[in-house]
């Protein structure tokens, strides 16, 4: 491959600390972190269980402010939660009180929707055939199983059109197979409409299969261990898993990842001692 | 054959009920002076319905529990609202709603009759009392439990404060608040009688107090089987609705 050019930096961190309130005093929890997610970029980030990667997504989704350094969006600070950036919660939160229809109709409803009116309906229909739920529209959503309120989620994350999509282990409470299909799917609705993604996982397979770049955090306080571009270019297909350089990548990271992981539990047993 | 079926267990428990009044009654083991038997309380009931005003005392007493129901809703709703949504609030507030819960309605009619009179104020005030302060507290306890990822969500997808309140908030505040009704009505039937001591010269409640002046047995029976039915019907009702305005909902308690 030839040496890659940078693309346009869409999310920039700069410098970002981040410090709790605990009884022991303040708990640093990210510590000086700078890293950049270029335009159309699908960067994964993994790191130890409480190290602090769901604070940094936070931080990028607007709930949240680093405590000191800052994360830009486009060079601006971020004010707060918008329609331009998608995010996929752990818990899915698909809206039990509404349909699967009503829940993807709910974001192009908003007054801030950027999608016209004219528009909604053919929006949903699109989005329920991509993601197989076309046959449970009207259904709630406590009919549906779990790989079913993921794609709901990512249906309704994707209405709106997200220019960003930040996504907080997004598939990792789904079996073996679910699993592998909603990462095809996800590779599949990406390659139709480019987005630049920021996802959380603490699967080393996960991660080289889907990003360009793997972000492999410490323990806590986090700080960067290794930014490891991915070589392999889109679309990308199942064998590719079968292939000796991808076998040698997901070693070489799950090597890294395991310090960290084995550093984290020890600290977690120091501390309650 | 399925439905025959329901109906014969509905039925059953009630049955069975009535068998062992019969039971007790006949049995020798209390004065029969001192139980009338179902059928006598059945007669009884049908002379008062048609002969006497027992409709009156129904219409009555139904109309103060829901003017007393419908105040302490439209008061439970918001402020149950607020100290569920704020903790801070919440944990000022909460010891004192559970002082004031605690106190029966019956100990307070004194000091309801010292500032509100004896007439029909005073009754709506108690049944007030009672329904507000166990209604606020099924709402608050429901909406601190609504999990803030909905709000999150919301936010993420664009939704404006107003929005998120109408659209998010709302929604899942419908379930408590049928709920808190639920037990309004509960409470509020339960303390009629005793919102009835006050002077009262109608009503379910004045129908048994002047039938225990009389030691009219069969008529306080009446009485206290009237409130029953009256109550689990509006209570069948309300669950009822809630089945249809949650359908959404996993199971409706
Ligand atoms: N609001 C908060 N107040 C205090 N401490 C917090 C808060 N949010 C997170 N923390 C602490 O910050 C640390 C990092 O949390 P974070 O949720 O970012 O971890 P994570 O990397 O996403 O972990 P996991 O992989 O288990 O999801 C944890 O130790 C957590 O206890
Ligand atoms: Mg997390």
């Amino acid at each position: 491959m030839s040496a890659p050019q940078q693309p346009r930096a869409r999310i920039r961190f700069e410098r970002v600390s981040v410090e709790f309130p605990s009884k022991a005093g303040p708990l640093r929890v990210v510590d000086d972190v700078s890293y950049e997610i270029g335009e159309r970029e699908f960067v994964s980030v993994i790191g130890p269980s409480g190290c602090g990667k769901t604070t940094m997504l936070n931080i990028v989704a607007g709930f949240m402010r680093p405590s000191s350094g800052s994360v830009l969006l486009d060079d601006r600070p971020i004010a707060g939660p918008g329609p331009d950036r998608g995010v996929i919660f752990q818990e899915y939160g698909v809206f039990p009180w509404l349909t699967v229809r009503q829940n993807i109709e709910f974001g192009l409803k908003l007054a801030a929707s950027r999608v016209p009116p004219g528009e909604h309906e053919e929006v949903c229909r699109r989005y329920m055939q991509l993601m197989g739920l076309a046959e449970f529209a009207d259904a709630w959503p406590r009919m549906l199983s779990g790989g079913m309120r993921q794609r709901l989620a990512l249906a309704r994350a994707y209405a709106v059109r997200p220019e960003f999509l930040l996504m907080d282990e997004p598939f990792g409470a789904l079996d073996a197979q679910t699993r592998s299909a909603m990462q095809d799917l996800l590779l599949e609705v990406l390659q139709a409409e480019d987005k630049t993604v920021m996802l959380i996982t603490h699967s080393v397979e996960e991660a080289v299969y889907l990003s360009s770049r793997i972000i492999v955090m410490t323990a806590r306080p986090t700080r960067i261990r290794e930014i490891i571009r991915v070589p392999f270019g889109y679309p990308r297909e199942e064998s590719l898993h079968e292939k000796p350089e991808f076998g040698e990548l997901r070693s070489h990271i799950r090597e890294l990842v395991m310090k960290e992981y084995a550093a984290q539990a020890r600290q977690t047993l120091r501390n309650t001692d | 054959m399925p439905i025959l079926r329901r109906i014969a267990l509905i039925l059953a428990p009630w049955a069975l009920v009535v068998l062992a009044w019969y039971a007790i009654a006949y049995s020798g083991l209390i004065n029969p002076a001192l139980v009338p038997t179902p059928g006598q309380v059945a007669a009884r009931f049908w002379q008062l319905l048609f002969h006497a005003r027992l409709p009156a005392d129904i219409w009555m007493s139904t109309q103060r529990v829901f003017l007393g129901v419908l105040l302490g809703i439209v008061f439970a709703v918001p402020v149950g609202f607020v100290l569920g949504w704020y903790r801070t609030v919440r944990g000022f507030v909460d010891p004192l709603i559970n002082f004031f819960r605690a106190l029966p309605p019956i100990a307070l009619i004194p000091l309801v009759i010292v500032y509100f009179g004896v007439g029909e104020l005073a009754k709506i005030v108690i049944l007030f009392y009672a329904s507000f302060f166990s209604g606020v507290i099924v709402m608050y306890e429901g909406i601190a439990q609504i999990n803030p990822i909905y709000v999150r969500v919301a936010r993420t997808l664009g939704a404006s404060d107003g929005e998120i309140f109408r659209k998010v908030i709302v929604p899942l505040t419908v379930p408590h608040m049928l709920t808190a009704l639920r037990v309004s009505l509960g409470v509020a039937w339960a303390t009629l009688v005793a919102s009835e001591l006050i002077a009262a010269q109608q009503g379910l409640g004045a129908l048994i107090q002047n039938a225990s002046s009389f030691f009219r047995l069969d008529i306080i029976y009446v009485g206290i089987i009237c409130i029953g039915f009256i109550a689990l019907a509006m209570d069948l009702l309300l669950r009822a609705a809630a089945r249809r305005l949650l359908a959404w909902q996993e199971r409706i308690a």
